[in-house]
This record gives C-alpha cells, sequence and structure tokens, in this order.
C-alpha cells in the first residue's frame, strides 16, 4: 500500500514528475547512446581488416592511411606512383601484394579500383575472407562487384547498369561507361558492404576522357575503342601487403618508409588502430564524462523538486506522522518516491535508447558507415542502469534527511 | 472516586515549547475512562493542541506522566511511541485530514499499515473501509475516489472512519467540526457518537464551541485542568 501511496504522490504532481522524469530518461538515453556509439564504433574498427601486416601509401600520417585506406574515411591528399607499387611487389619479402586506388564515387557510395586479388587477400573479423552471395568477381574490364549496403540501398542485381561519378559527390559522372554489376558481396560489418569495386584498369578507363579532374571538350572515347587501349594506372591510393614471414614485417617497413624514389609510408594496421585508439581516447573520456554529467544533471534536478515540494506536502508528511508512521518511514517514502522515479526516468531512457537505435541504425550505417547492433542490454548497461537508480536513492537522501527533520519537529500538527 | 482502569491518564505534567517561554502547560489531573465521551472547551491559544500532542506522545512531556492504556510514553522509545500510538489512537483534526491524491480506501486504512493488531482486527479493510463509509453516511461509490476530490464535511467523515478502523481504545478529536457548518456538524456528531458507543470507545474532543456540550458524557474546561502561563516568566 505504501508504494501505491508513492505511485499516487507522484501521480498527484503530474507535471513536475513527469519533467523531472523526461530529464532522468534523456539523460540516460543519452549516456547509454554513447556508450552504445562507442563501443560499436571501436568493435567494428577492430574487426575491419585482419590478414593484412602491412598498408602502403604516400607518406601522410598512419592514422589518416588507415583511415582512408581501409575506412574510407577522408581522402588521401597524395597518391603512391605505379612504379613504387611494382617495385614494392617484386620485394622477396613480400608474398602478396593488393593495390587499391580510390577517388570515384557511384551515388553516396565510394568505388574502389583494385585487383581480384583483393577478395582472396582482405580479410575481417579475425581472419573471414569475402565471400560473394550473387554473381561472380569481376571478369570483364566494365564488371563491378558491390557489397552487400551498396545492393540493399540501391536495389541493385546482377546485371544492373551503373554509372561512376568523378571524385566523391560530384556531380559530374563518367556517363560514357557502361559498368554493370556482376557481383554481391555477402555483409560483413566492414567499410566493404558499402563499396563499389571495380578492376583498377576499369579506375583508367573512367579517366580516359578526364585531364586535371575536366572533362576534354568535345571528347567522348566510345568504349569499344577504350576495350583496345593499354590501361596501365600511373598511381595508386594504397596498398595492402602480406609478408613471407611475420619477422620481416618490421624490416619491410623501414625499407619502405625509407624508400628512396618516392616519400612512403608503411603501417602496421593494429599499431595504428591502437593510436588511433589513442586519439579517440581523449575524446572517449570526454564524451563519457559529458554525458555522465548530463545524467547527474538530471538527478540534482531531481533533487530540487523533491526539495521545492517539500513545503506544500508538509501536511502530507504529518498525517503519515500522526497515522503512526515513525520519522524514518518519512524519509523511506521520499527515497522510494526518487527511486520510483529514477527506475521509470532509467527504463524510459533504456526505451528510448532502442527507439533511437532502430530509428538511426539505418542512418548512422549510411552516414558514418558504423552498424550500431541491436540487442539486449550488456551487464555493463545494466549496471549503468542500476547505478542511476542508486544515484537517485543517495541524491534524494539529503531532501529526505530534512523532510525527517521537519517531521521530527512538526510531528503530527503542521504550524502555519 | 479514582477509575481503576482508565484509557488516559494525565499526572502534574508540565510541557513548554522550546524556545518560546511566553507558553507554558501545566496539567494538574486528567483521566478518562474506557468508553467514556469527553468535551475539552478552551479558548484559541489555551493549549488544547499542545494537550493533544502530548497524549498522543508526539512530544514528551518535561515532567509528569502521560499514561494511554496503562503504558507510560516516556517509558517507550520514540519508535515504539510511534506504533503505540497507532495501536491506541484514531485521531481527527479540525482540518487537512487526508492524504489528497490516495483514495479514500487507503486513507482509511492507512493506520492500519502502522498499527499490527488494529490490523488485525480488522478481517478485510477494504471491506471494512466500505462499511465504515456507509454506517458515516457517504455513498458507496466514494470509496474508490481521490480524497481530495471530496467536500469537506465529507472529508471529516472519512477521517472519522479512519479514526474508528480497527477499533482503537481512544478517539481524539481536534476541533473536527469547526470548518463544518451547523447542520453538518449535528449529523457529523451523531455519526460519530453512534460509531464509538458501538465500539465502547473513549472520545476526546476538543472545542471551543460550548453548544456541544450536552451531547457529551463529561466537559471539562481547559481552565480546570490545566494552568496555562502566557507571560514571560
Ligand atoms: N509546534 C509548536 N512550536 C512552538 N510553539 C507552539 C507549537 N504549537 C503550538 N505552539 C504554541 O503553543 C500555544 C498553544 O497553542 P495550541 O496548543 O495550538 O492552542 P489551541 O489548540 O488551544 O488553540 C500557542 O502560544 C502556540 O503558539
Ligand atoms: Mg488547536
Amino acid at each position: 500500500m505504501i508504494l501505491r501511496l508513492a505511485f499516487a504522490s507522484l501521480a498527484a504532481r503530474a507535471l513536475t514528475v513527469g519533467m523531472t522524469i523526461l530529464a532522468i530518461a534523456l539523460s540516460v538515453a543519452l549516456f547509454l547512446g554513447v556508450e552504445k556509439v562507442r563501443t560499436g564504433a571501436k568493435a567494428s574498427f577492430a574487426d575491419t581488416i585482419s590478414g593484412t601486416d602491412l598498408i602502403v601509401g604516400a607518406r601522410s600520417g598512419s592514422v589518416q592511411l588507415l583511415l582512408y585506406s581501409v575506412f574510407r574515411i577522408g581522402n588521401a591528399t597524395n597518391n603512391m606512383t605505379w612504379d613504387s607499387y611494382k617495385d614494392l611487389a617484386a620485394q622477396p619479402e613480400v608474398d602478396w601484394i593488393v593495390p587499391i586506388s580510390l577517388g570515384d564515387s557511384h551515388r553516396q557510395f565510394r568505388v574502389m579500383g583494385t585487383t581480384t586479388a583483393f577478395f582472396e587477400r582482405y580479410k575481417y573479423r579475425s581472419g573471414q575472407p569475402l565471400a560473394v552471395s550473387d554473381g561472380a568477381v569481376m571478369d570483364d574490364l566494365f564488371d563491378a562487384v558491390i557489397g552487400a549496403d551498396v545492393a540493399a540501398t540501391l536495389g541493385y542485381e546482377i546485371g544492373a547498369p551503373i554509372v561512376v561519378a568523378h571524385g566523391l559527390a560530384s556531380f559530374t559522372e563518367h556517363k560514357d561507361q557502361p559498368f554493370r554489376v556482376s557481383g554481391i558481396l555477402e555483409k560483413t560489418g566492414t567499410p566493404v558492404d558499402r563499396t563499389v569495386i571495380v578492376s583498377l584498369e576499369a579506375i583508367e578507363a573512367i579517366h580516359v576522357d578526364w585531364r586535371n579532374g575536366a572533362q576534354i571538350p568535345g571528347q567522348s572515347t566510345p568504349a569499344d575503342v577504350i576495350r583496345q587501349m593499354q590501361l596501365e594506372p600511373q598511381a595508386i591510393t594504397a596498398a595492402l601487403i602480406g609478408t613471407q614471414s611475420r619477422l620481416q614485417v618490421f624490416s619491410l617497413q623501414r625499407a619502405i618508409n625509407e624508400y628512396p624514389q618516392e616519400p612512403l609510408l608503411a603501417i602496421l594496421p593494429g599499431v595504428a588502430l591502437q593510436e588511433l585508439w589513442q586519439i579517440v581516447g581523449i575524446a572517449e573520456t570526454a564524451l563519457i564524462g559529458v554525458s555522465g554529467m548530463v545524467v547527474v544533471t538530471a538527478l540534482i534536478g531531481m533533487m530540487a523538486t523533491i526539495f521545492s515540494s517539500l513545503n506544500e506536502r508538509r501536511r502530507e508528511m504529518a498525517i503519515f506522522r500522526a497515522m503512526g508512521a515513525r520519522p524514518r518511514v518519512v524519509l523511506g517514502l521520499l527515497v522510494l518516491e526518487a527511486v520510483l522515479m529514477a527506475i521509470i526516468g532509467a527504463a524510459l531512457g533504456l526505451a528510448l535508447l532502442y527507439a533511437g537505435l532502430f530509428i538511426g541504425q539505418p542512418l548512422i550505417d549510411s552516414a558514418f558507415g558504423l552498424w550500431l547492433p541491436i540487442e539486449p542490454p550488456s551487464m555493463r548497461e545494466l549496471w549503468v542502469l542500476l547505478g542511476v537508480v542508486a544515484a537517485g536513492a543517495i541524491v534524494s537522501m539529503v531532501p529526505a534527511y530534512r523532510a525527517y527533520r521537519m517531521s521530527l519537529a512538526d510531528g503530527m500538527m503542521v504550524r502555519n | 472516586m479514582p477509575d481503576p482502569d482508565p484509557i488516559l491518564l494525565l499526572e502534574d505534567v508540565r510541557y513548554r515549547w522550546p524556545g518560546r517561554r511566553a507558553f507554558g502547560l501545566h496539567v494538574g489531573q486528567l483521566s478518562l475512562a474506557r468508553g467514556e465521551t469527553v468535551l475539552l472547551l478552551g479558548e484559541s491559544g489555551s493549549g488544547k493542541s499542545t494537550l493533544l500532542s502530548l497524549i498522543c506522545g508526539t512530544i514528551a512531556a518535561d515532567a509528569g506522566r502521560v499514561l494511554v492504556a496503562d503504558t507510560d510514553f516516556a517509558k517507550l522509545s520514540p519508535g515504539q511511541r510511534d506504533k503505540f500510538r497507532a495501536e491506541q489512537i484514531g485521531l481527527i483534526f479540525q482540518q487537512f485530514n487526508l492524504l489528497p491524491f490516495a483514495s479514500v480506501r487507503d486513507n482509511i486504512a492507512l493506520p492500519l499499515q502502522f498499527a499490527p493488531k488494529r490490523r488485525a482486527r480488522v478481517k478485510d479493510p477494504s471491506q471494512e473501509a466500505r462499511r465504515l463509509c456507509r454506517e458515516l453516511g457517504l455513498p458507496d461509490d466514494v470509496i474508490t475516489t481521490r480524497a481530495g476530490t471530496l467536500s469537506v464535511g465529507q472529508q471529516q467523515r472519512v477521517a472519522a472512519a479512519r479514526a474508528l478502523i480497527g477499533t482503537p481504545p481512544l478517539i481524539i478529536a481536534d476541533e473536527p467540526t469547526s470548518s463544518l457548518d451547523a447542520e453538518t456538524q449535528e449529523s457529523f456528531l451523531e455519526l460519530l457518537f453512534a460509531q464509538s458507543r458501538a465500539h465502547d470507545t473513549s472520545l476526546l474532543m476538543v472545542s471551543h464551541d460550548a453548544r456541544l456540550a450536552d451531547q457529551f458524557d463529561r466537559v471539562i474546561h481547559m481552565t480546570e485542568i490545566a494552568q496555562t502561563l502566557r507571560d514571560a516568566a
């Protein structure tokens, strides 16, 4: 019955109580959301590449190279020459090497030029290879293999024609080259899902009529003429390398970094990821701190609400006392109310989080390539919720103790 | 002749509100027999409510003895005092008796929550609350409505039902009718008397209105039993 009374008392102050609960719910949703994004990002980043010993590109920052070559985030400021690539490929330590050429797009998806070796060598989630769910890897010059998300978003099936645009989000499209979808990859949860993969030669073919990023006026080479051309690239964006033996990784890395013909950078994906975590770690801590503060603010708001309700509720407490409730019961009642508000707030926050995930999941996926899994709450999240409720109880002790003192002094008669 | 088993006995009780020198209460002797109805008359500010607080054990006498059902409040811990009050005394105030947000039923059943023996005397609190409401002339459907939506007269009757539930031996009413108009006042008192007689409950009612006197077994004036000091001593 005490519980029912507590609920009724809360319901009688529906507006302020509702606001308080909403504030708690939003703060909890924010906190858990930040956690979700954080862990989701970390997991998906760590799972994105495996089996590659070195990533090579033009000299820039190692994190930058990792981001654009593997995660398709940002752009390469420089390319590496095809000559350097061939030179590297001939090194005895190099077991395999896969070139990557980026810079074009199809709709909102990036186009990557590579060789068919990519499909054998690129591994994700501790060694899992790519698999073709439909069709086959590219065979013809104008064949394209698309990731699962590309197919799903654009509704492409095998044989669908594709027009490739030069640059990213550019409106000038390479209309003349009729690519077609030859294969669709299975979902991987990596940026490959959002990539259109063509051959290196195809990237060259797209740019036959282009110089310095602009179409040569009046020139439009027919597809069958292009097929006859020598389509060797001048430059590529990056290359993935596997070594003969893991022991050679460091010496090869050093050799590449000191490559005399061209300033190159070789990175170990794992090390670069660590570096990325370090950079992100500061922001991460700040983010957790800020969202934690929001929760604290909401709880302090609740405390203020309870405080301001004390005076008008003096009578209510006097009635409890007159009916035989000890001052302890009055204290407990206020804490109980706070705990109820915190529980409802936390539960509502969790519901908001899942609602947000349901709505936001595809948006976040397409915008940031981050797939946030919708799973039952983790132990950690449950602890967070429990923590919020406990903190609510602790915070409410302050006004509850004040009420305790007041009801000790008032007894069963309120003087006014 | 002294009553061998009074429900209430005060002897040589002194009380002064902390920090207030201007007012002090001294009660030489006051006793109430079981089943007796007593009207305590006194002017406003004469210390009637203070006296009731002493009887209910929410304030402790500076000197003297307060015995309710042969138990001295001074010998009880504060927690026991609260429980003892709930067991022995049904309370009705002048106004603001009820939790406005709670249902009439929960308001009536509230003291049972803190008084296990009183609770044990009631088979089904819900049924009993309904019965008391009916006896006190409240409509049948009132039981589930929120107390705050009732008229003042209805609220006082609900307070009476709450004081009566579980039949505590003593009912204390602090000017329960002063917020009611004359007609409602009369019927309220009739109902209260009928109920307390039916259960052989003692009733100590405080008022400044001498017109109610003839309905009670006994009438006491504050001036007869108590000295109040109003001068700054
Ligand atoms: N809680 C309290 N704290 C301090 N003084 C009080 C308190 N309650 C009553 N008093 C004082 O005690 C005196 C008697 O008041 P009260 O017992 O309420 O008289 P009555 O009920 O007869 O009108 C008054 O002077 C009043 O100011
Ligand atoms: Mg009074």
